[in-house]
C-alpha cells in the first residue's frame, strides 16, 4: 500500500509543467534519434546526457527515459515506411510492416505498431511497479558474494542467450572488463594498465565507448551499404486509427504472449532484439495465418513490437532494483545516475524514494504521451528521413563529437570516440556483439569490487560463491544460462533419442 | 590480404582475413593487459588480491577466446566470402578520413568552426549542393548548437580563435 502512495506522489512530481515539457521534448528527440540511422537509443541518450547535468536528477531521468521511449517508438516508423529498421529490435517489424505499407495499409501498420508498443511497455511498467520494490527489498540483504553472483548471472545470460558465437561474446565482454579496469584501482588506489599515459588515468569512459561503437560505427556501416531512402507515404487519420483499434482486441492472447516473452527477455539481459524475433517466430508458428506471415499480416507487426517494447522497458527493472542494467541504454541511464550522485541498486528504494517513484510514474506518463505524439506526428518524423544522408551524416558526427567532449570536457575523448567507432564497425561486420562490451565497461569496477571483497572474506577460496543457498542458487542459474546452448542441444538429442524407438 | 572474387564480381579483402585480423587485434590488447597486470602484481597482497589480479584473468580469458575464434575462422568453409568490396571500403574511408581530420582540428579551431567545415565538406562532395545551400546549412547548424549548448543549457564546448575574435 505504501508503494501505491509513493507512486501517486511520483505522479504528482511528473505532472509538474516543467517535467511535462521535458517529457514531450524527450519523446520528440527520442523519436528523431530512433528514426535516424546511426543514432540509437543508447547513444542518443549518451549524447544528450550532458544536457541534463544542470537539472535535478528526477527531471533529468524523466527526459532521458523519455528519449528511450521515443527511440523505441521511432524504430517502427522507419521499418514500416522505409523498410529500414532504425533500431535492431525493429528488424522483425519490417517483415510484415513494410509489405503492409506497400499494400497501402501503412496507416494500419503504424497504428498497430504504436499501439502494440504501448501495450508492451505498459505491461512491463506494471510488472516493474509490482516486482521492483520486492526485488530491491530482497536484495538489501545481499553481501558481496551475492552481488557478484547477480553480475555473474547477468553476463552469463549474454553468452548463453545471444545469437553470436559464444566465444565472440566472451571475448568482447572480457575486453570490456579489461578496458573498464584501466586507470585507478578502486580498492588499492594503485594505477594500473596506464603505461605512463596521462590520458589513461581516468580509464575508458563507457559513454565514449557507446557513442563511438553505436554512433560512429553505425554511420560507417551505413556509408558502406550506400543508403537510399524510398519511403511510402505516411498519412494517419483518426478513422484508420479507430478502425485498427477496433481490430486489435481480438489478438489479446498474442499480446499477452508477446508481453511475457518481452518481459522475460528484458529482465534477463538478452534484450529487445532477440525478444522481438522470438515473439515473431512463435506467433508465426502458432497463428492460423502463419503461412501468410511476411506478406503483410497485422499479427506480424503486433508480435515483435509488443515484445520489443516490453523487453526494452523491463530492462530497467534490474537496473532500478539491483543496479544491473538489462540493456546498453539502461546502462547509459545507470551511468547518468552515477553522474548525478545516486548509487543505483536496492538502497535507491530506501534513500531516494522520490527519484525512483518519479521514474516509475514517468514510465506510465511517458508512454501515454509517446503514443499521442507518434500518432499525431508521423508525417513529420517520416519527412526527417527524406533529408539526404549527405546532410544528416555530418550533423550526426558533430553531435556525437559534442556528446563525447562534454562527458569530461576533454578533446582526447573525442579521439577515443573515433577509435571506438572504427572498432565498432569491425565488430559489427565480424559479428562481435557490442552490448556485452559496453555493459562490462560500466559494471567492471563494481563486479571486480564485489569479487575481490568476497575473496577477501574467504581468504581466496572460490567456495564463498557457493557458501549459502541464496548465492549458490544465483550462481547455478548463471552457470545454466552460460551453458544453455549446450543444455538445449543435449536435451533435444536426448528426447529425439528417446522418441525414435517409439515411432 | 588475399583477394577473392564474389559472385557479383566485386573484389575486396576476404571476410576470413578480417575475421582473423580482428581476433589477432583483440589478442594483442589481451597481451598488453596481461603484461600490465603482471607489472602491478597479480598475486595476493596485504589487502587481498592485488590490483592486477582481476585484469590479469580477464585478459587471459580474452586471449583464450581469441585463439578459439581464430581457429574457428580458419576452419570455417566460407572461403570465398568478401568482407566488403573495395568500392564500399572507399566509401567508408571517405567518411572516416574527414572525421579524423575533424577530430584533429577541434582542439585548435574549436568545435563550431570545425563542424561547419565538416558539414560543408560532406554536402559539397557527397550531396553536390550549391555553395549557397551548403553555406546556409553549414553555418546554421553550429550557430543553433552554440545557442543550445552555451546559452540554453550552459555547457561550454571547445572554442577557437574565431569565437574569441567574436568575444566569447
Amino acid at each position: 500500500m505504501e508503494d501505491i502512495a509513493n507512486l501517486f506522489h511520483g505522479f504528482a512530481v511528473v505532472v509538474q509543467p516543467f517535467n511535462l515539457v521535458l517529457m514531450v521534448v524527450g519523446i520528440v528527440l527520442g523519436v528523431i534519434v530512433g528514426v535516424l540511422p546511426g543514432l540509437g537509443g543508447a547513444n542518443g541518450v549518451a549524447i544528450l546526457l550532458p544536457l541534463t547535468f544542470s537539472m535535478s536528477p528526477t527531471s533529468a531521468i524523466i527526459m532521458l527515459s523519455c528519449i528511450y521511449w521515443g527511440a523505441l517508438f521511432g524504430g517502427a516508423i522507419t521499418s514500416i515506411l522505409f523498410n529500414i529498421p532504425g533500431e535492431p529490435w525493429s528488424v522483425a517489424t519490417t517483415f510484415d510492416g513494410y509489405p503492409m505499407a506497400q499494400n497501402g495499409r501503412a496507416g494500419e501498420a503504424l497504428t498497430a505498431a504504436f499501439t502494440s508498443s504501448f501495450v508492451g511497455a505498459l505491461f512491463a511498467v506494471i510488472i516493474i511497479t509490482l516486482v521492483a520494490p520486492l526485488v530491491a527489498n530482497f536484495a538489501l540483504r545481499f553481501g558481496p558474494p551475492e552481488i557478484f553472483a547477480v553480475y555473474f548471472l547477468a553476463f552469463c545470460s549474454f553468452v548463453g542467450l545471444s545469437k553470436e558465437p559464444p566465444f565472440k561474446t566472451v571475448a568482447s565482454m572480457m575486453l570490456g572488463f579489461g578496458l573498464g579496469a584501466v586507470g585507478l584501482d578502486q580498492m588499492t588506489g594503485q594505477l594500473r594498465l596506464t603505461f605512463g599515459f596521462e590520458q589513461m588515468l581516468n580509464g575508458f569512459d563507457f559513454l565514449i565507448a557507446v557513442i563511438g561503437l553505436f554512433g560512429i560505427g553505425e554511420i560507417l556501416l551505413t556509408m558502406e551499404e550506400g543508403l537510399s531512402f524510398r519511403g511510402k507515404p505516411a498519412a494517419l487519420n483518426m478513422k484508420v486509427v479507430l478502425q485498427t483499434w477496433a481490430k486489435l482486441p481480438r489478438y489479446w492472447l498474442l499480446y499477452l504472449r508477446s508481453c511475457l516473452i518481452g518481459c522475460w527477455m528484458g529482465i534477463s539481459p538478452a534484450g529487445a532484439t532477440p525478444a522481438s524475433f522470438m515473439s515473431y517466430g512463435i506467433a508465426k508458428r502458432i497463428s492460423k495465418n502463419g503461412h501468410l506471415f511476411g506478406t503483410g499480416q497485422i499479427e506480424g507487426v503486433v508480435a515483435p513490437e509488443t515484445a520489443a517494447h516490453a523487453a526494452g522497458t523491463s530492462a530497467l527493472l534490474p537496473m532500478i532494483a539491483l543496479g544491473v542494467p538489462g540493456s546498453p541504454t539502461a546502462a547509459v541511464l545507470l551511468g547518468g545516475l552515477l553522474i548525478w550522485g545516486l548509487q543505483p541498486g536496492p538502497l535507491l528504494f530506501v534513500e531516494q524514494k522520490d527519484f525512483v517513484w518519479g521514474l516509475i510514474a514517468s514510465m506510465y506518463m511517458g508512454n501515454i504521451v509517446g503514443l499521442l505524439v507518434v500518432l499525431t506526428c508521423v508525417p513529420l518524423f517520416a519527412s526527417i528521413l527524406r533529408i539526404p544522408f549527405s546532410v544528416i551524416a555530418p550533423v550526426i558526427m558533430v553531435f556525437c563529437a559534442i556528446g563525447a567532449y562534454t562527458v569530461h570536457n576533454n578533446t582526447f575523448d573525442v579521439v577515443m570516440m573515433v577509435v571506438f567507432g572504427v572498432l565498432g564497425y569491425f565488430m559489427k561486420k565480424t559479428n562481435y556483439p557490442m552490448a556485452p562490451m559496453v555493459l562490462a565497461i560500466v559494471l567492471g569496477d563494481k563486479a571486480e569490487e564485489s569479487f575481490r571483497q568476497s575473496l577477501l572474506s574467504s581468504q581466496g577460496g572460490l567456495g564463498v560463491f557457493f557458501s549459502n543457498g541464496l548465492v549458490s542458487t544465483i550462481m547455478s542459474l548463471g552457470l545454466i544460462a552460460l551453458f544453455w546452448p549446450l543444455i538445449q542441444a543435449g536435451w533435444t538429442r536426448l528426447r529425439s533419442g528417446k522418441l525414435r524407438p517409439a515411432e | 590480404m588475399n583477394q577473392t572474387v564474389k559472385e557479383t564480381g566485386g573484389t575486396g579483402p576476404s571476410h576470413r582475413s578480417v575475421e582473423v585480423g580482428m581476433a589477432a587485434f583483440m589478442a594483442l590488447l589481451a597481451l598488453i593487459g596481461i603484461f600490465g597486470s603482471i607489472k602491478v602484481g597479480i598475486g595476493w597482497g596485504d589487502e587481498g588480491p592485488r590490483a592486477g589480479f582481476f585484469p590479469f584473468y580477464v585478459s587471459l580469458v580474452v586471449l583464450i577466446s581469441c585463439a578459439i575464434n581464430i581457429f574457428s575462422a580458419l576452419a570455417s568453409g566460407d572461403k570465398g566470402r568478401v568482407f566488403a568490396e573495395w568500392g564500399q571500403l572507399r566509401q567508408v574511408l571517405s567518411v572516416l578520413v574527414p572525421t579524423i581530420v575533424y577530430v584533429a582540428l577541434v582542439p585548435y579551431i574549436g568545435i563550431y568552426v570545425a563542424s561547419a567545415l565538416l558539414i560543408a565538406f560532406f554536402m559539397r562532395l557527397f550531396g553536390g549542393y550549391s555553395w549557397t545551400v551548403t553555406a546556409a546549412v553549414a553555418i546554421a547548424v553550429p550557430v543553433l548548437t552554440f545557442l543550445m549548448f552555451e546559452s540554453w543549457f550552459l555547457v561550454p564546448l571547445p572554442k577557437g580563435p574565431v569565437e574569441s575574435m567574436l568575444g566569447f
